[in-house]
């Protein structure tokens, strides 16, 4: 529905000015952000405020770095989201082959089940998640932060569309080779998948970067937070110094747009295919 | 599918790789949702602070103190106040974008990636931003309104105007997300259908309310009833921009549960209030199906 309606000059223009300002707004928060983050304190608080600092400084960045092991956070956080998204990729591929082209009893009736997960709200399974990591004596570990995000109804659904749009003749072919099911799957269904893999892959990392609740709850010692717990406890003990506060929310940012900006289809497509679901 | 013969024959032989294939989802999904499910179901009937005590079987008592408890009514309340106010607004919003969008215009690549990046960025950075936008002297959001001669706004400490913070706020964070779906849904529309009522005539508003609408509804409803869930479930923006205050007015449910749970470790207590979350949810849900559902046009 694009070459339509073709718009009077006069309404293009309107049409220019109303996204450009919606976007000007949209962007505006972030703007203020980075600008903040190199204002000197004697400049954030002048009234009224001026976007641009008037000094330029790094003063902000060296300071809440000093104040909160922000290198610390990084690692946790990457090294968590790294190994989620390696994991989901791993244990989603291989339940979605099954699905996707196994055969037995009551298969279907356990995919439709396990789909069914997907509507449980997260509130209800915390609680006795964060029971069983505390009896397995894992409060405060990386396992904690990590295995229960190893498997995933949304990301087996997803691989599992995706194979089954995958002709079977190459798999055929390989079998009568007699490569076993482990062989086809690495060798002929994953290459095939790539686009479906990088987009499960971006959306988990993303997801797991971001997250918050889950680490708040199993994470009480400073070595264990990641950047966004980090980031909360760093907001409440220095409510006001927003220099610094600014600088930890660019830098904490910074990893999430870079993969954005590179993997930005794939993540819109994640967001596409979970609206399909229903 | 038609099945081949040879694949069939050779299934008996598949179960230990059907097995190994499943086992590392199954046991994950095993420990980490099913158990966890019912677990949690038989939890609200105990009551049991996880640190200090045993688990006793207290029967419905759990439910019907969260029910006599007012700040209950009043978390509950708060979180419908939310979603009302985030959920309409933010469906208009991303409709309007994704349909202009959807017109020729100079930059849109621009202009899309500026709608979405509030998505991406996480709840905390965004909230620990927004404070600093509505901080009242020196912040971004009354500087601007000063320039109308609008008073300024103690934004995150009157009682009167947190929610109203949060929700502009929670719009602001997820528009991008519909937008998203609601241009897939548009791109979804036939050409023909406009071709077609153009030649009958139909004017731009005809044919956006019997074209447009309509075959839109599908993706709107799943919008709607995504959002509501969302919006039900909110919990970061709220811990970071106003920590549940000023004077509870922006407690919401899942802010709530978690006080209970890992602040007090009333395991028994906050289970039960989950249990009554997802209860109302999945009640909200099928509303939404049951009267919504008829307006629901797959094709003209």
């Amino acid at each position: 529905m694009t070459g339509r309606a073709v718009l009077k000059t006069s309404e293009r223009v309107v049409l220019h000015v109303v996204m450009y300002t919606l976007a000007a707004i949209t962007v505006a928060p972030f703007f203020w952000m980075v600008l903040s983050s190199f204002k000197e304190l004697s400049d954030i608080l002048t009234y009224p405020p001026s976007w641009w600092p008037k000094v330029f400084t790094w003063d902000n960045y060296a300071g809440a770095f000093q104040a909160a092991p922000f290198g610390r956070y990084y690692f946790n956080s990457i090294f968590v989201a790294v190994s989620v998204t390696a994991g989901q990729l791993i244990t989603c591929s291989m339940a979605a082959y099954v699905f996707a082209r196994l055969k037995f009893r009551g298969r279907d009736l356990l995919f439709y089940l396990f789909l069914g997960t997907m509507m449980i709200p997260g509130q209800v399974i915390m609680i006795p998640s964060f029971m069983v990591l505390y009896w397995l004596g894992w409060i405060d570990t990386y396992q904690a932060l990590i295995v229960p995000g190893l498997a995933s109804a949304f990301g087996t659904f997803l691989l599992r569309q995706f194979f089954m749009t995958i002709p079977r003749d190459l798999e055929d072919a390989a079998a009568i080779d007699g490569c076993g099911r482990f062989a086809v799957l690495w060798r002929i269904i994953l290459p095939l998948a790539r686009p479906a893999l990088a987009t499960l892959a971006v959306f988990t990392f993303m997801g797991v970067f971001n997250d918050f609740l889950w680490a708040l709850i199993v994470v009480s010692s400073e070595d264990m937070r990641t950047v966004q717990l980090g980031l909360a406890i760093f907001r409440d003990r220095y409510q006001t110094d927003w220099g610094q506060l600014m600088a930890a929310s660019v830098a904490s940012t910074l990893p999430i747009l870079t993969v954005f900006f590179f993997a930005q289809r794939y993540f819109i497509k994640g967001i596409t295919l979970s609206g399909l679901k229903d | 599918m038609a099945d081949q013969p040879k694949i069939r024959h050779r299934g008996r032989r598949e179960w230990p790789g059907i097995l190994l294939f499943l086992s590392p989802t199954l046991v994950i999904f095993g420990v980490f949702v099913l158990f966890p499910v019912i677990f949690s179901f038989y939890l609200s009937f105990q009551q049991w602070n996880m640190f200090s005590s045993g688990a006793t079987f207290v029967g419905l008592a759990n439910y019907a103190q969260i029910i006599r408890n007012p700040e209950f009514w009043m978390v509950l309340k708060n979180t419908f106040v939310y979603t009302l106010g985030t959920v309409p607004l933010n469906m208009l919003l991303s409709l309007i974008v994704a349909f202009f969008l959807n017109k020729k215009l100079a930059g849109k690549k621009f202009l899309r990636t500026a709608f979405f990046a509030p998505v991406i960025m996480s709840s905390v950075a965004a909230a620990v931003i927004w404070r600093w936008v509505y901080e009242p002297n020196f912040g971004l959001l009354n500087t601007v309104l000063g320039w109308f001669s609008i008073p300024a706004v103690n934004w995150l400490n009157d009682p009167t105007a947190a929610m109203f913070a949060l929700i502009v706020m929670g719009v602001w964070k997820t528009f991008g997300v519909n937008m998203v779906l609601f241009s897939a849904g548009l791109q979804g529309i036939p050409e023909h259908y406009y071709e077609a009522a153009e030649l009958d005539g139909a004017g731009r508003w005809s044919r956006f309310w019997y074209i447009t609408i309509p075959l839109l509804s599908p993706t709107t409803f799943f919008v709607m009833v995504m959002s509501v869930i969302g919006s039900f479930q909110v919990f970061d923006t709220v811990y970071v921009l106003t920590s549940g205050g000023p004077l509870g007015t922006t407690k919401v449910l899942v802010f709530y549960l978690y006080e209970h749970a890992f602040k007090f470790f009333e395991m028994g207590y906050a289970s039960a209030v989950a249990y009554l979350m997802f209860a109302i949810v999945f009640a909200l849900t099928l509303l939404q199906t049951k009267y919504l559902k008829r307006s629901i046009h797959y094709t003209l």
